[in-house]
């Protein structure tokens, strides 16, 4: 049971954030009733409440527990499976599935996230094309630890969604902008048949649905974004 | 009563990233076989345990391969339980787990990897960043023998191995002098205190050597 003087929970983010997402996600799979603040222009200008919570990175997601504030999504999430211990569990149970999922989730924070930031913000269509093979590579690395671990289930966590799922949750947005602006299918029956079954049954599920943009919507912000 | 199990490490000697696991089964008392690796010559096992990164240290147990350094470490914490090196707290934990990030990204990056890139006027603005991210652990040890309390815990493995046994060794072949004695008191403090526990006395790389190796890894980042 989480030790802080007040229970009050807040959560900073931006929409469109693939990693307030997760904390997201984390939040509501516990029934964690929290207050959500949306940092409106976090690139340009940064509110005080992020400031002082998040002092080094100035970055959202920032969980604020009662007087603490937890930063970087990935921590968020083990900290809300370990503050509000009761289930679901975030992460399995046994020492060598968390080493499993932990290996995977930063799997996806390291090389995929690169390779997407790369895929989108390559100069032109040749330099686009030579990056997309690093991504392909990693969601085929995906594919397979998908295969092992979801065991027949929907998710990477078997039957119930878990931290891999949590953590790979994050891409399923980005990497849809990217797939519309330069045609090409990243998820495939082809060449990933798990990750395409497994991504449609993450935006539909009752923790993610309430919180992830739909594919027309993170478009439309794209757009926007990059004046496109 | 537990059957004898199979542990084996591959690391390199050099590695701050699998010196640190050597401490941690070396505080926990697990007999270990370890595997020494080269960076330029990787074992085919090593290659089989860890294709998708290639790198070390793996952690070998009962057969089943565990990769990167904190997943190892939290991992070895799981698995034995005496003499942990995590606190219980989930706050507490949080932030062992952002600070050692904080070491092994942040800090390795623009007080080593960019340093390396850098040409040398360049290395002391690089140089006053890192003396600001560390200063952020200079707080962390007010009042503390070490980040784990009174004795070593995770971040003092992650940061022992990588800041003082690790980067300070590429300063010093860089000629910089990046932590100035007097702007870190609790920091020197820490390693005086770190220098003098058995477990990871035991797992500093030889000093010379080390230096030459960290100059080596220079080169070879300012060529890739």
């Amino acid at each position: 049971m989480a030790q802080n003087g007040s229970n009050n929970v807040k959560l900073l983010g931006t929409w469109g954030s693939p990693f307030a997402l997760r904390a997201q996600v984390a939040l509501h799979l516990k029934s964690v009733e929290h207050e959500y603040t949306e940092e409106a222009d976090v690139l340009k200008s940064k509110s005080d409440l992020l400031v002082k919570s998040n002092p080094i990175h100035k970055k959202v997601p920032v969980l604020i527990h009662g007087d603490v504030s937890i930063c970087e999504s990935l921590n968020i999430v083990q900290y809300v499976d370990e503050a509000w211990p009761s289930k679901p569990s975030i992460l399995p149970s046994l020492p060598q599935d968390r080493a499993f999922a932990r290996f995977w989730a930063h799997f996806v924070d390291g090389k995929c996230f690169e390779s997407i930031d790369a895929v989108a913000g390559a100069k032109d269509d040749a330099a686009r094309m030579a990056l997309a093979g690093n991504l392909m590579e990693c969601l085929t690395a995906l594919e397979e630890a998908f295969q092992k671990s979801s065991k027949g289930g929907d998710f990477f966590g078997g039957e119930n969604i878990g931290f891999v799922d949590i953590a790979c949750g994050g891409i399923v947005g980005p990497l849809s902008v990217i797939e519309a602006f330069s045609g090409v299918k990243f998820l495939s029956p082809e060449a990933t048949p798990g990750l395409v079954q497994w991504a449609d049954k993450f935006r539909a599920h009752e923790a993610v649905k309430p919180y992830m943009p739909n594919v027309a919507e993170f478009i439309e912000f794209a757009k926007k974004k990059f004046n496109v | 009563m537990a059957e004898k199990e199979e542990v084996k490490l591959l690391g390199i000697w050099a590695s701050p990233f699998s010196r640190r696991i050597e401490m941690a089964l070396k505080l926990k008392g697990i007999p270990y076989d370890y595997v020494e690796e080269s960076l330029e010559n990787k074992s085919p096992l090593l290659l089989a345990l860890n294709p998708i990164h290639k790198k070390v240290p793996v952690l070998v147990h009962n057969g089943k391969p565990i990769l990167e350094s904190h997943v190892v470490l939290e991992y070895i914490d799981e698995t034995w339980k005496h003499n942990p090196i995590l606190p219980q707290d989930p706050f507490d934990r949080s932030k062992i787990r952002f600070f050692a990030k904080l070491v092994d990204e942040q800090i390795m990056n623009v007080g080593f990897t960019s340093m390396a890139k850098a040409e040398q006027k360049e290395r002391e603005v690089l140089a006053e960043q890192t003396r600001e991210l560390i200063s952020y652990l200079e707080k962390e040890l007010v009042g503390k023998d070490f980040f784990g309390g009174k004795s070593v815990g995770f971040l003092d493995l992650v940061a022992g191995s990588m800041i003082p046994f690790c980067m300070e060794r590429g300063w010093e072949g860089m000629g910089l002098e990046v932590i100035k004695d007097d702007k870190f008191p609790e920091y020197k403090r820490w390693v005086k205190n770190l220098e003098k526990v058995e477990i990871v006395k035991d797992c500093i790389p030889p000093r010379e050597k080390h230096i030459e190796h960290m100059n080596y890894m220079v080169k070879r980042i300012r060529s890739s």
